[in-house]
């Protein structure tokens, strides 16, 4: 189900867009709109959507636009042109009250500086949403309490905010954000004023609470490791324009350009890239009801020391080596049932290349990837790894 | 020898006198009527306090200043008070203190909300900031002339005087916390659903405080200075004290008079800058 749909979204800021906007149609470029009439143009075009219980991450550098995008989509910021529709209404021409009303049910919004309430101890921040709403005290209080548990803040609840670390008043601009039981989470470089050590278990964190919540969430980043570990889609933006939009994977294995294939070269992809980007076909397998003799006779024409053994219908069976299949051969064996190595390990397609590296280190011949039913979908190898990290198609 | 070409004087004063005489005309009656009042109450105030023996108005002083600042503000209050008591001076300063404390109590109801309007409203702030130049530049002196009509001899027209004097600061300060408030909070405020009254009472307001006291303090400090000039139309307290000494030419009396003025203000100074300290938020 789509929650967010933005389509066409322009802003230019200045005091009369109206020419600019003219131009920007005509194609005119941003610099020279600036040139010709002071206007500064923030975004221009912008469409995207966003699923239900998705993240989807909008990544750019500092002045892509990012910020000016996310306040559009609640409009803290007015969109001098373009829509922005929420659970399939269009809130560009809502009245005052009713956006207010829009997000207080609807959003909650989490911000790089924190922004708590420095007068307000945490509880009373964290429920500064529902007191908006004028919901009862008892009520608020219950919610509140529960959102600083839910961030590993309670006990904290009577401490003022300068009293906390960056990473702790962040858990509780999150608190703040959830006590209100959103639909959608807005966070604009939510992260990105914490250490790196910190930030990642903010990360690991979030995307826990999101597999509890499922909310759909709209995280803003300029950091691409950030991008693709948080997202499930990424938007990468530049100059107020959308230049890619896909799965993380999609992203690194096939950048639209060279402004995104930069970004891509620096990037850790043995995170990013999984076994279904490394996966090569099994090649030729041997059968259950194979006789050692086949068994052999497949291996030695194709030269292999090891070939993996499935049923008809694809199932994974096991392993077996040159050596065993020679020793039931020479005894007359009817079956390879006995020479199987059912202890093989196996992967599925969505792990991604570091658990496979690790694995590979103590397994030196082909890796199965199977699916959910144990049938073999393909096999993965050392050197197909190594090409992939290489970035060698 | 009258040149032929002198440019006539333009009768500003004759303009503004008979812009007054049609408000006095128009508007005394309600002014000397509101004057009245004040005046009763005033009075009221002042014989109230001057009913208990001052020992115990002392005490309850210096518990306030307790309560509102800390110990050091409270013995500070003590000893000043009793000193005052000490030189035969005590009635004059519970009059002064009543006028300061009416005064800038006026001024501070009328100031807070117009420095919100000024903060929240463009067009207000352009008409408001202008105007408080006006009332902080013009001498104090001028204002006394036309509170005379309206609101005759004597303490009412001493707090009028007094009130305009004093009150820009609190203005301008109320307006100056009001913007302080850092963007990211105001639209942390918005995100949430906030109304505009919401965002005022909930932080704009609470963060502004520490500095609405300071603009208090200035106020008071203000009033203070206008006690003398005040004693001119008859307010009493301890600027007539200094007004007499001057007729007087008794440079001690004058001195006296003028020392006890020092060691209220010192007082209310440090009682209204504790308790904007005591409400000032580290900013997270
Ligand atoms: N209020 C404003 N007035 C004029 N120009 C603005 C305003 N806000 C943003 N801009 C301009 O719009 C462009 C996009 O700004 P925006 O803040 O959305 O970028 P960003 O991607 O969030 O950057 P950062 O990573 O630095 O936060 C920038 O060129 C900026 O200078
Ligand atoms: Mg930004």
């Amino acid at each position: 189900m789509e929650k967010i749909r933005a389509v066409n979204l322009t802003k230019i800021f200045g005091s009369d867009p109206k020419l600019a906007l003219a131009l920007l149609s005509a194609g005119t470029g941003k610099d020279e709109i600036f040139n010709r009439t002071g206007q500064a143009v923030a975004l221009s075009n912008v469409s995207f959507e966003v699923q239900a219980g998705e993240i989807l991450v909008v990544m750019g550098l500092s002045g892509s636009g990012k910020s000016t995008l996310i306040r559009c989509i609640n409009r803290l910021i007015e969109p001098t042109h373009g829509q922005v529709f929420i659970d399939g209404e269009d809130i560009t021409n809502l009245a005052h009250h009713a956006l207010l009303e829009l997000r207080r049910q609807k959003f909650g919004m989490v911000f790089q500086h924190f922004a708590l309430f420095p007068h307000r101890n945490l509880l009373h921040n964290v429920e500064f949403g529902l007191e908006i709403q004028h919901k009862d005290k008892a009520f608020r209080r219950d919610k509140a309490r529960a959102a600083l548990k839910s961030v590993g803040l309670d006990g904290w609840e009577e401490a003022m905010p300068h009293q906390l670390s960056g990473g702790m008043q962040q858990r509780v601009g999150l608190a703040r954000a959830l006590a209100v039981d959103p639909d959608i989470l807005l966070m604009d470089e939510a992260f990105s004023a914490l250490d790196p050590l910190i930030r990642g278990d903010m990360q690991n964190e979030l995307i826990s609470l999101q597999n509890r919540m499922k909310k759909t969430i709209l995280f803003i980043t300029h950091n691409l490791d950030e991008a693709l570990k948080m997202g499930n889609r990424v938007v990468l933006m530049k100059n107020g324009q959308i230049v890619q939009v896909g799965t993380p994977e999609e992203i690194v294995t096939t950048p639209a350009d060279d402004y995104v294939k930069r970004f891509v070269e620096n990037v850790d992809k043995s995170k990013v890239l999984t076994a279904q980007s490394v996966l090569i076909p099994a090649g030729v397998v041997a059968y259950l009801d194979d006789t050692p003799r086949a068994v052999l006779e497949k291996m030695q024409s194709e030269n292999l020391s090891d070939m993996l053994i499935i049923q008809r219908d694809n199932t994974l069976q096991g392993i077996v080596r040159q050596k065993s299949v020679e020793a039931a051969v020479s005894r007359g064996d009817k079956t390879i049932t006995s020479m199987i190595d059912s202890d093989v390990p196996t992967v599925i397609s969505s792990e991604p290349l570091t658990t496979l590296i690790s694995i590979l280190a103590k397994w030196p011949w082909q890796l199965p990837v199977v699916d959910e039913e144990y049938k073999l979908q393909g096999v993965v190898i050392n050197t197909g790894i190594l090409a992939a990290l290489a970035n060698e198609p | 020898m009258k040149e032929a070409f002198e440019i006539p004087k333009l009768p500003l004063d004759d303009w503004i006198d008979a812009g007054l005489d049609f408000l006095t005309e128009h508007f005394a009656f309600l002014t000397k009527s509101i004057s009245k009042h004040l005046e009763e109450v005033i009075y009221f105030i002042i014989d109230g306090l001057m009913f208990f023996p001052p020992g115990i108005i002392i005490i309850i002083f210096t518990l306030i200043a307790w309560r509102l600042a800390d110990s050091k503000v409270a013995l500070l209050t003590v000893i000043g008070l009793c000193f005052l008591w000490n030189l035969r001076l005590w009635e004059p300063t519970i009059e002064t203190l009543t006028l300061v404390l009416v005064a800038t109590f006026i001024a501070v109801l009328i100031a807070i909300p117009m420095g919100i309007l000024a903060a929240l409203s463009k067009s207000a702030y352009r008409i408001i900031m202008p105007l408080m130049d006006l009332m902080q530049t013009m001498p104090a002196f001028v204002y006394l002339i036309p509170a005379i009509p309206f609101f005759g001899l004597g303490a009412v027209s001493a707090i009028f005087s007094t009130v305009i004097f004093a009150m820009p600061p609190a203005i301008r300060l109320t307006c100056l916390g009001i913007k302080q408030v850092p963007r990211e909070l105001i639209e942390a405020a918005d995100a949430f659903g906030s109304t505009k009254l919401q965002k005022l009472f909930k932080l704009q307001l609470p963060l502004a405080i520490p500095t609405i006291m300071a603009g208090i303090n200035q106020t008071i400090m203000l009033a203070l200075s206008m006690v003398v000039i005040a004693a001119m139309i008859g307010a009493g307290g301890l600027g007539s004290e200094v007004w007499r000494a001057i007729q007087r030419l008794q440079p001690g009396m004058g001195f006296q008079a003028g020392i006890a003025i020092v060691i209220l203000a010192i007082i209310l100074d440090r009682i209204s800058q504790k308790v904007g300290q005591k409400n000032r938020h580290y900013s997270a």
